[in-house]
């Protein structure tokens, strides 16, 4: 994992025996308002989901099993919370049937100029944004996890309640849904002359 | 074709998930080898890119204080021991008091926890900035806004004659079972009506349980035509009564 965090969560010093619930979970606040903006797009459905989660696990918490994962915890209740909130109904209508589904296999070629490259300029970041905003949230979700809140595939295996296998799986044909669609947007700028593509993006193309 | 190889699981690679000797042996290839070495380091420039949008929202201070402030008062994880050890006492007081006791002592707890989760649901809504997802004063625009999600179908009464005015509704959920929850006023107070479906409760709460206070709210809540009703507000025990028999009249 990269070491690029903003924030960092470690409750490893907090001794779960005698901590209370709010110095356990409160440093987990801002990533997880974060991760509920992304799932649900949207303020107010995200302040709800974080509050909802907030009560379940303290609801939850003397059934919470010591030694186990906290972080991972409070992850699958607010993931759990919102699957089965209206958003989460309505996001997971795209939750292809067959995990194998749109698996090509991994990317072998080898680009001078791929949307990595490009994605240098940090006035780009716009891009991916938008990219990571229209992935699937199964994509969504298994990307930030990984590359945003650096878990291991591990710990996002018990968050998301599957296997290690699919969690690799699934995070490969994130990445790789991304590049393609940064790809293509930048096909698309360069036919259309965008701006913000002629600022700086497509140099080297 | 070697090339290939490596590259399947560069991202791994790059996760830093391979086991140790393989990580050396990567570390060993991508140093040596110029084209592998470009993709991971193009590939560390996307997360890095990843990293940088994905850290995007942050909550409010105001919303952060608000949660703060519902979890703050509970008891600390220690304190959850002495509970458990009253509550072990208490228990090897029922046992001596003989078996009813515990059976009666075993619904108490149940039910406590339904108007439990009932009242934090009345208190999600009065603290969302967004009470309710189908916005309305009439009910016959509310009513069908549930339709196709939730299991059930209920009635709503007629409110010209009272003092209640129905302000709309939402999806809820008790129990991993969905139901409705409808936001009623009354002088400026919120009243929370919430209906299930009885079979997923039935375990739980009597048919006809008595009026009660949960957290300084007065809620009223009964069972007619496999549907548990719930009504919770922070006003009047009277008028909570009166928007139940209203609801009770609808309904039958």
């Amino acid at each position: 994992m990269t070491t690029l965090a903003v924030y960092h969560i470690d409750v490893s010093g907090v001794d779960p025996q005698s901590g209370s619930f709010e110095e356990l979970a409160m440093p987990l606040f801002d990533p997880l308002y974060n991760f509920a903006h992304w799932l649900t797009r949207n303020r107010d459905q995200a302040e709800d989901l974080v509050q909802e989660t907030y009560l379940k696990a303290l609801k939850g918490f003397s059934s919470f099993q010591l030694g186990t994962n906290f972080r991972a915890w409070m992850y699958r209740i607010l993931r759990n919370t919102f699957l089965t909130s209206c958003a989460g109904l309505k996001a997971t209508t795209t939750l292809p049937l067959d995990d194998a589904e749109d698996d090509e296999g991994p990317e072998l070629a080898v680009e001078f100029v791929t949307p990595e490259t490009i994605l240098i300029d940090r006035s780009n970041a716009y891009l991916v944004e938008r990219e990571i905003d229209e992935l699937p949230v199964h994509f969504r979700e298994v990307l930030l996890l990984s590359e945003v809140e650096e878990m291991s595939y591990q710990e996002i295996a018990e968050t998301l309640s599957v296997p290690i296998g699919t969690v690799m799986s699934r995070l490969s044909r994130a990445r790789k849904r991304l590049r393609d669609g940064l790809r293509q947007r930048m096909s698309e700028g360069s036919r259309s002359g965008e701006t913000s593509l002629k600022n700086g993006m497509i140099y080297g193309l | 074709m070697v090339c290939e190889l490596w590259k399947t699981r560069l991202d791994t690679y790059l996760d830093g998930e391979l086991a140790s000797e393989e990580m050396l042996a990567f570390d060993s290839h991508v140093h040596s080898c110029s084209t592998c070495g470009a993709d991971a380091l193009s590939r560390v420039q996307m997360k890095r890119s990843i990293q940088a949008v994905g850290k995007r929202f942050t909550p409010s201070p105001e919303f952060r204080k608000r949660v703060q402030r519902r979890i703050e008062a509970r008891p600390r994880r220690a304190a959850f021991g002495i509970a458990w050890m009253m509550a072990s006492a208490v228990i090897a007081v029922l046992v001596v008091g003989g078996l009813a006791s515990i059976y009666r002592g075993r619904d108490t707890a149940r039910a406590e926890q339904v108007y439990s989760e009932v009242a934090d649901l009345h208190v999600g809504m009065l603290a969302s900035a967004a009470p309710v997802d189908v916005v309305s004063t009439d009910r016959h625009t509310v009513k069908p806004w549930f339709q196709g999600r939730i299991p059930f179908a209920f009635d709503l009464p007629e409110l010209q004659n009272s003092e209640f005015s129905l302000l709309g509704g939402r999806m809820t959920y008790l129990a991993q079972t969905p139901g409705a929850h409808l936001v009623y006023e009354v002088r400026k107070h919120r009243i929370s009506v919430l209906v299930f479906q009885e079979e997923s409760l039935r375990a739980r709460l009597a048919e006809n349980a008595p009026a009660k206070k949960e957290l300084s709210f007065n809620v009223e809540t009964w069972s007619h035509g496999g549907l548990r009703y719930f009504v919770i507000g922070d006003t009047s025990a009277i008028d909570v009564h009166n928007l139940a028999e209203l609801l009770k009249s609808a309904a039958a």
